[in-house]
């Protein structure tokens, strides 16, 4: 196309169609993160970051994310591989259970934890003989987020594995390939970068959990104060402490975006 | 480019409805309004039952309520949120708002007291009997977090429990050892003493009667707080004769009775 042609298409075609809608979006999801880095200029952003709640619920938000992130990885991964791969009976019920946390709201799962895994809970009881209490616990935190962050891999490493072409299934098993090296040597390295999406979305989501973790792991600094729920006190102690601890979290999470996004760049391009 | 005709009608419709969202209502007729209270969250059953009674003797009124936290309540406010009437655990989020200019000065007007007690799930499941047993280790105590009025109060009285010669001056150290959760509101600690999932909690008398099949301690007068509740109109009031009225009604004999047989104290005799 010369460049003539491409400046009559320009305006020619009303782009102000996409650009303008586009805009009111960007506004909305720009202007609140701009207005939170914009204030807390002013106040002593250092020393409320640096404050020890606020270090210890950064300490715990990184951990309990990281481990919640490895367990829906762990676990996911052949759970994804399964609903993408087999054909078998009450698969769709199975899909819609692993979907139903990504549309519930936090509360009804912090709530439903507790019932379940609760001291006194229909399967919480249980392990009380064995000395286990589930809530108030950092364990428990890492359910919390886990139950409402690990379908977003689920559905992303599925959505990898679906996307693959049949005929190299069964070109693997022509070759006399078992189903744990077709997934190791096939599927893996072709479903690579939704896989990589996937824990993008479970480890932010997992960081940013509260209302499933406030009901069901409750709020003690250092054991499950998380960096959101010390932001929700924090805003009731003095706007300049919620704001500080904010900004690290739009910070860090844009640093996790950052890294996993150049890895999955990196993949691609390999 | 046909299907594009579309689009830029969708976005004037668009635009269109956001205008109107923009422009100020319409006059609404007398009959139909909604007056907006912001209060406590350990008025929530009284304070429902208190709405339908006004709303009873008011044709045409919604009382529409938003319970939370004092705290949360306060910064709602502060941060622009409309509401006519503000009903606080405690006189410290009421002045904070009269120095704002929110709430005039001398408008406030204390319509209740609360005690606080302990509370124990049904079953007690750690075997509480006494004031004394919050301080066993391993107990899960559930309390509301310092920021909020239920929380401070809990705290002082522990602090002030330290005096008494059979429970000895180490008693509140011990005790806030086994606080398992901070709860952002009081009734995050009744619900998790109601659901056995904390040994014991510490709240208002009236969230006790709110939940009858709690067990309870009392605790002496001598190291219980008193909590005053302010109620006032706030200045920005859009329906400040509506106001008025509801502030008038919570002081009446009726609806002290009401505020009594939900566990509060009134302060009318």
């Amino acid at each position: 196309m010369s460049p003539q042609n491409r400046f009559t298409r320009w305006i020619t075609t009303p782009v102000w169609v996409f650009i303008l809608p586009s805009l009111v979006l960007l506004v909305l999801l720009g202007l609140p993160i701009f207005a939170v880095f914009w204030k807390s200029a002013g106040t002593d952003f250092f020393t409320y970051a640096l404050a020890p709640t606020a270090l210890s619920a950064l300490r715990l938000s990184l951990l309990t994310s990281s481990l919640s992130t490895l367990l829906a990885v762990a676990a996911g991964m052949p759970l994804a591989y399964i609903l993408a791969r087999w054909k078998f009976h009450g698969k769709t019920a199975l899909e819609l259970l692993v979907d139903l946390p990504v549309v519930l709201p936090p509360s009804v799962a912090g709530l439903a934890l507790l019932i379940a895994f609760g001291r006194q809970g229909v399967f919480g009881q249980w392990l009380v003989p064995l000395g286990i209490s589930l809530p108030f616990t950092t364990a428990a935190v890492v359910m919390a987020q886990t139950f409402v962050a690990a379908p977003l891999f689920v559905r992303s490493a599925k959505g990898g594995f679906v996307e693959i072409d049949p005929q190299l299934e069964e070109a693997a098993y022509v070759e006399g390939a078992n189903e744990l090296q077709l997934f190791r040597f096939v599927m893996l390295p072709l479903a690579w970068r939704s896989l990589l999406a996937g824990t993008i979305l479970t480890w932010t989501r997992a960081l940013g959990e509260f209302g499933a973790t406030i009901l069901f792991a409750g709020n003690l600094i250092g054991k499950t104060q998380t960096m959101p729920l010390a932001i929700y006190l924090g805003l009731e102690r003095s706007l300049g402490v919620a704001l500080a601890l904010s900004v690290m979290l739009v910070i860090v999470s844009v640093i996790l975006l950052g890294v996993l996004r150049q890895l999955e760049k990196k993949v691609h391009n390999s | 480019m046909k299907h594009f005709a579309l689009a830029p009608l969708l976005v004037t419709v668009l635009l269109a409805a956001c205008g109107t969202a923009e422009r100020p209502q319409p006059t609404p007729a007398p009959q139909a309004r909604t007056l907006t209270v912001f209060a406590a969250a350990s008025l929530t059953d009284a304070f429902t039952e208190i709405g339908r009674n006004f709303e009873a003797a008011h044709p045409g009124v919604t009382v529409s309520f938003n319970f939370a936290g004092s705290q949360t309540l306060r910064t709602q406010l502060e941060q622009g949120a409309v509401a006519d009437v503000f009903a606080s655990a405690n006189q410290t989020e009421m002045d904070t708002l009269v120095k704002d200019t929110l709430v005039a000065a001398n408008s406030a007007q204390v319509f209740l007291t609360n005690s606080l007690l302990v509370i124990l799930p049904a079953n007690n499941p750690a075997n509480v009997q006494t004031l004394k047993d919050l301080s066993r280790p391993g107990l899960k105590l559930d309390l509301a977090d310092t920021t909020v009025p239920a929380g401070k109060y809990a705290r002082q009285i522990l602090a002030s429990l330290d005096k008494d010669p059979a429970l000895g001056p180490n008693f509140s150290t011990q005790t806030l050892v086994n606080v398992v959760s901070n709860e952002t509101d009081v009734r995050q600690v009744v619900a998790k003493v109601q659901l056995g999932e904390a040994d014991a909690g510490i709240v208002y008398a009236s969230d006790a009667v709110a939940v009858p099949e709690l067990k309870t301690i009392e605790i002496p007068a001598a190291d219980n707080v008193i909590a005053k509740y302010p109620i006032s109109a706030l200045s920005k009031a859009p329906q400040p004769d509506l106001a008025a009225s509801f502030i008038a009604y919570v002081l009446s004999t009726d609806a002290q009775a009401t505020l009594k047989k939900w566990g509060f104290t009134p302060i009318a005799p």
